[in-house]
């Protein structure tokens, strides 16, 4: 994994500190090309990995990643899934059963079984579960995706059942299936650490909250701290600047001395902040990719 | 080592299955579940050590329970609510509480009898930023308050939809109950029950059995003036935002989820944090972190409150008691009576005359209607 990865919320209008903010830039990234002015600037600042969410919109950079291999030679997708949105407002719409059987192929074998009865699918629902991460991949076909997230919200819900049999079924489908590295995000880092241990998956990859505040750091600053010095995992920090309240330079010094911090992930709309960004990573943590390609 | 709390969860749709993952993640509690639905209770029954029931009465028989989370459509509520009181296991109920307040009210004094904690989920009173709102509102440095706008908006009902629960007004559906419930409970929080409410409407814009937008006028007690905008079809918003705008003799106050901002025309020793003209809280500041982050801190937080109330011993819910639910469906149905009865100052417009054309041309209707 690259030191540093390009994070997406900011072109969908997510802020954790104002609602006028997040407004202002879901205005300004209404076009794919906005979006792509800033990929472009990230990765002609040298940061080739976009990690990003299987929201409608990113088919779309997909699509001219896809479709200009001269200009993007390097680009890297890290997809993170489900976007939960979607599913969430199926549901709504279609109620749970009918949720799944929408995002089911038209012909696949567990549309029928869905459609023919409750105790059938109730038998498959692994099968399900990998159609499902099939179908949110579609989007990636013939691009570089070495690592698979699953999204926090989905993976602190199963997290908090105790459905920790889920999280096994994404991890083997997806190095099964796409020879990649799964991977998870969470709000819980400490708790999920101890979940996936349980299921055997060793070193995991792991994003989550990791600042000198103690923001979103549920279980506490210190669990996380524990864990990052006893466990064996492969963690990446986002929301290291805790959405603004630590300054730059003293959020990447303090997460530098943290042992098993891999990469951290950013969002920034402007090239001066992604250029600040990497320069500041670099200082403190070295070349921000792990290819030459980084400048 | 004392026993854990033994807790149910009643109900596993989307917000059943968010508490079903936050109760179940809470150290201190041994979590079963229940649900009518098989498909559900299928799939949990082979993945999950947890007991699940599809039978609410199966289950109260047969488990010791402590408290129960109940998540099921409101109009189960009031009989799901009692029959747990009644066997004196304490409840947390998901809001809208009832559908017939009165029936809210008669449950809150079966509680209050029986020494047992009801509380109900209107999480926005555990959102940093609305708390801050209570303190300061509580400290009286806005003076006298006089105007207040409520609003909330989100993309919930988007098109012509599938009937559900949600969309059907007997059940506890529509805009009002669903998305003004939490605005209402929150001015409800700080100001009480309106003495009395105007101007109210229930529109449909997609919905054919209920409605996608509210708007009213409350007046309070304290003489203080909402006024209530609520439009659940809204997709410019990611995802339902809620706002209060007050303004008092002495300054004003905008709070949403993310940040408390205040005006104070000259600084006021009741709240001494705060000086004169703008200052900004974010809720990042105002809040703690909780043992476990599922959507939200103040999922976990009213929850955490829940639980510990119970392992405690308590009697009263520490926040969000049946009583104050209750008040909260009360103004809701002062506002459907309303709708219901217009007010007397209308008049029945004349058709349109427009440049000597009459209906048919761009009359008010066609300017201004749908």
């Amino acid at each position: 994994m690259d030191r540093l990865l390009f994070g997406d919320n900011q072109f969908f209008g997510i802020n954790h500190m104002s609602e006028e903010k997040a407004r202002a830039q879901a205005m300004r990234f209404q076009s794919t090309d906005a979006i792509m002015a800033v990929l472009d600037a990230a990765y002609d600042a040298g940061i080739r990995t976009f990690m990003c969410t299987t929201h409608d919109r990113i088919s779309e950079i997909c699509e001219i990643v896809r479709n200009n291999p001269d200009r993007y030679p390097d680009f890297v997708f890290y997809p993170c899934m489900p976007y939960a949105h979607k599913y969430a407002n199926a549901v709504t719409d279609l109620g749970m059963l009918g949720a799944i059987t929408n995002f089911m192929p038209e012909d696949g074998f567990l549309r029928t079984a869905l459609s023919g009865g409750k105790a059938l699918a109730g038998r498959d629902i692994e099968g399900i579960a990998k159609v499902l991460i099939d179908a949110e991949m579609k989007m990636f076909r013939g691009l570089n995706t070495p690592v698979v997230f699953m999204q926090n919200v989905f993976t602190d819900l199963l997290l908090g059942m105790g459905y920790t049999r889920a999280l096994k079924v994404f991890h083997d489908h997806v190095k099964e299936k796409y020879g990649a590295e799964p991977a998870f995000i969470t709000m819980n880092m400490p708790m999920l650490f101890e979940a996936l241990t349980k299921e055997g998956i060793e070193n995991p990859i792991i994003c989550s909250n990791i600042n000198k505040i103690g923001f979103r750091m549920s279980g506490g600053h210190e669990r996380y701290l524990e864990t990052l010095r006893t466990g064996k995992l492969r963690a990446i920090a986002m929301s290291v600047y805790a959405s603004g309240a630590i300054p730059p330079e003293e959020a990447i010094e303090w997460i530098s001395e943290l042992p098993n911090v891999q990469s951290i992930v950013f969002g920034a709309s402007s090239r001066g902040n992604i250029v600040n960004t990497r320069d500041l990573v670099e200082k403190y943590m070295g070349a921000v990719g792990t290819s030459q390609a980084a400048q | 080592m004392s026993r854990k709390t033994k807790i149910a969860v009643v109900g596993l749709g989307k917000m059943g299955l968010s508490h079903f993952s936050i109760v179940n993640a809470h150290p201190d509690v041994d979590c079963v579940a229940c649900d009518a639905t098989g498909f559900l209770i299928d799939v949990l029954g082979k993945n999950l050590p947890n007991t699940l029931y599809k039978s609410y009465d199966k289950m109260l028989a047969e488990e010791t329970l402590d408290a129960v989370v109940i998540a099921t459509p409101s109009r189960h509520h009031a009989s799901m609510v009692r029959a747990a009181l009644e066997r004196g296991i304490h409840v947390f109920c998901e809001k809208p509480f009832c559908l017939d307040w009165r029936e809210g009210d008669a449950l809150a004094s079966l509680a209050e009898e029986k020494g047992l904690i009801g509380q109900v989920g209107y999480h926005y009173r555990y959102v940093g930023a609305f708390k801050e709102m209570q303190k300061v509102l509580a400290s009286g440095a806005l003076g006298d308050i006089h105007h207040i706008l409520a609003e909330a908006y989100g993309p919930v009902v988007l098109r012509p939809k599938r009937q559900t629960w949600r969309t059907q007004k007997a059940e506890g559906g529509g805009c009002l109950y669903d998305y003004a419930a939490h605005p209402l409970n929150l001015l409800n929080w700080v100001f009480g029950t309106p003495e009395r409410v105007s101007g109210s409407h229930l529109n449909s814009i997609f919905s054919a059995g209920t409605d996608d937008e509210v708007l009213s006028t409350l007046k309070f007690p304290g003489g203080q003036l909402a006024q209530l905008s609520v439009n659940w079809s809204d997709e410019s918003h990611r995802k339902m935002s809620t706002k209060i705008s007050l303004i008092g003799t002495n300054g004003r106050m905008n709070v949403d989820r993310q940040e408390c901002q205040i005006y104070l025309r000259k600084a006021s020793d009741a709240l001494p944090d705060y000086g004169a003209g703008w200052s900004v809280r974010y809720t990042t500041d105002l809040t703690e972190d909780p043992w476990f982050y599922l959507r939200g801190e103040e999922y976990s937080a009213q929850i955490a409150d829940f639980v510990e109330a119970v392992a405690a011993g308590e009697t009263r819910a520490r926040e969000n008691d049946f009583r104050s639910a209750a008040m909260t469906d009360q103004t809701i149905a002062m506002i459907v009576d309303d709708a219901g009865n217009p007010g007397t100052a209308s008049v029945t417009p004349a058709p349109a005359v427009v440049a000597g054309k009459t209906e048919g041309g761009r009359g008010w209707r066609s300017l201004f209607g749908r």
